[in-house]
């Protein structure tokens, strides 16, 4: 188990006063909250700043954590002493927020007895008999969204176990991913939630799509998006030419004259669905490189037989 | 051992939850729910939603996400209904910014 440096992770000293400790948790949390950040490791950094600040928050608490001392280092191998918390009282301020499961091993060496008996303040309202819903997330590949795929995903859930302690439970499941899914979407399973309680019925599991970054397609709601290298000749003359689709290849006709930037929509090529999506290609023209003498000469001979402005546009 | 495929539903477009359900996903209670709407955070799809009664209700599911959303940064933040009505709009209108971004770039490179 690693020790973990509380007021590094907040970015405060260890004399902060206890509203510097809210003021930098507010900002921080702002910073990495998971509905708001943009950044990679947001939800990890989150969850080590609640972390943190569910420990100095509490006077009681901190006081315990300080009295660890200072020599410990981040990532240390670390065990708590023996009667590292004698003289202290913790009053059952306990634990005020969060999930159980989000914490470190380390948070819960220090601090794990006393919160097992408190729940998390979340409101469950008049339908807290019925099983809890649960929330995952399902990586996915654009094509399986054009075919249909059947995901094994692996789900972690704190369960209580008959001692009433806190046990994180892995399961595997196997989901069929409908053909026609978005980025965003969600699939229900009915009943792969918690166990209800007293006999009523399991929560549901909510499924959220997200797709892999695709190497060379990119997906707007059920649009794609695909960028076609052409040459010279096959925009000037018009061609055909073959054409990727997460679908399988296609042919597409180039008109001649086409410019590079225009947009070709092949419609109903987009990700299917009751109004399929359309796929876009975004002629890109790339020049063969002038790297031997026939080819200088090519282009030498354009210069002269082809007058050409093409920034005429530009007044020059 | 067989291997099991589960199906579930695709939550799509014309999906429809009911107040009980919209509250089960976010694990919520029905107060909070029906505060939001009457924050205008969340909307349920009929027009003349007052002349209904709250259990007739019925949300598209991209309130769900909205709800659940709004939900965890009250609970993680502190935000009231209110400024938390204001960070959805905000991070919507950025969503769309960027995703207009996104098609520019495409534009761009080529």
């Amino acid at each position: 188990m690693d020790y973990k440096d509380y007021y590094k992770i907040m970015g405060i000293e260890k004399d902060a006063t206890q509203s510097e400790i809210k003021i930098a948790y507010r900002k921080l949390a702002r910073k990495y909250h998971p509905d708001v950040s943009k950044e990679a490791d947001a939800e990890i950094r989150f969850k080590e700043v609640g972390e943190a600040y569910e420990a100095l928050k509490d006077p009681e608490k901190r006081a315990a954590y300080d009295q660890l001392g200072a020599n410990w280092k981040a990532g240390q191998d670390f065990h708590p002493p023996p009667d590292w918390d004698a003289g202290f009282e913790f009053s059952g301020g306990g634990y005020t927020g969060g999930d159980a499961s989000a914490y470190s091993d380390f948070f819960e060496s220090l601090f794990g007895r006393g919160f097992e008996s408190a729940q998390p303040g979340q409101h469950r309202g008049s339908y807290s008999a019925r099983g809890k819903d649960h929330h995952a997330k399902v990586m996915i590949d654009l094509e399986d969204a054009y075919q249909g795929a059947t995901r094994g995903i692996t789900l972690q859930s704190p369960e209580l176990d008959s001692n009433g302690h806190i046990i994180n439970k892995q399961r595997t499941l196997n989901i069929k991913i409908p053909k026609g899914v978005k980025q965003g979407q969600r699939i229900r399973l009915s009943g792969q939630g918690s166990a209800g309680m007293g006999g009523t019925s399991a929560g549901d599991l909510y499924l959220e799509i997200t797709f892999n970054a695709h190497s060379i397609y990119k997906v707007d709601g059920h649009d794609v998006y695909l960028d076609l290298p052409i040459t010279p000749w096959e925009a000037a003359l018009g061609a055909k030419v073959k054409v990727p689709t997460p679908n399988g290849s296609i042919y597409l006709t180039i008109a001649a004259g086409t410019s590079g930037g225009k947009k070709l929509r092949l419609k109903g090529r987009g990700i299917p669905g009751k109004t399929p999506g359309d796929l876009y290609v975004i002629t890109q023209i790339t020049l063969p490189p002038a790297d031997n003498d026939s080819a200088k000469e090519l282009y030498r001979k354009m210069e002269q037989e082809l007058p050409y402005n093409p920034r005429s546009k530009l007044g020059v | 051992m067989k291997k099991i495929i589960l199906n579930g539903i695709l939550l799509d477009e014309e999906t429809e939850l009911s107040l009980n359900e919209l509250c089960s996903a976010c694990s919520s209670s029905a107060d909070l729910i029906i505060e939001l709407v009457e924050e205008g955070v969340l909307e349920p799809v009929e027009a003349k939603m007052y002349r209904l009664q709250q259990t007739q209700w019925r949300f598209s599911v991209n309130n769900l996400q909205r709800a659940r959303t709004a939900i965890s940064l009250q609970r993680d933040l502190g935000v009231n209904i209110a400024g938390v009505a204001l960070a959805l709009d905000l991070l919507e209108e950025v969503e769309k910014l960027e995703s207009r971004l996104a098609q520019f770039e495409i534009n761009e490179k080529s």
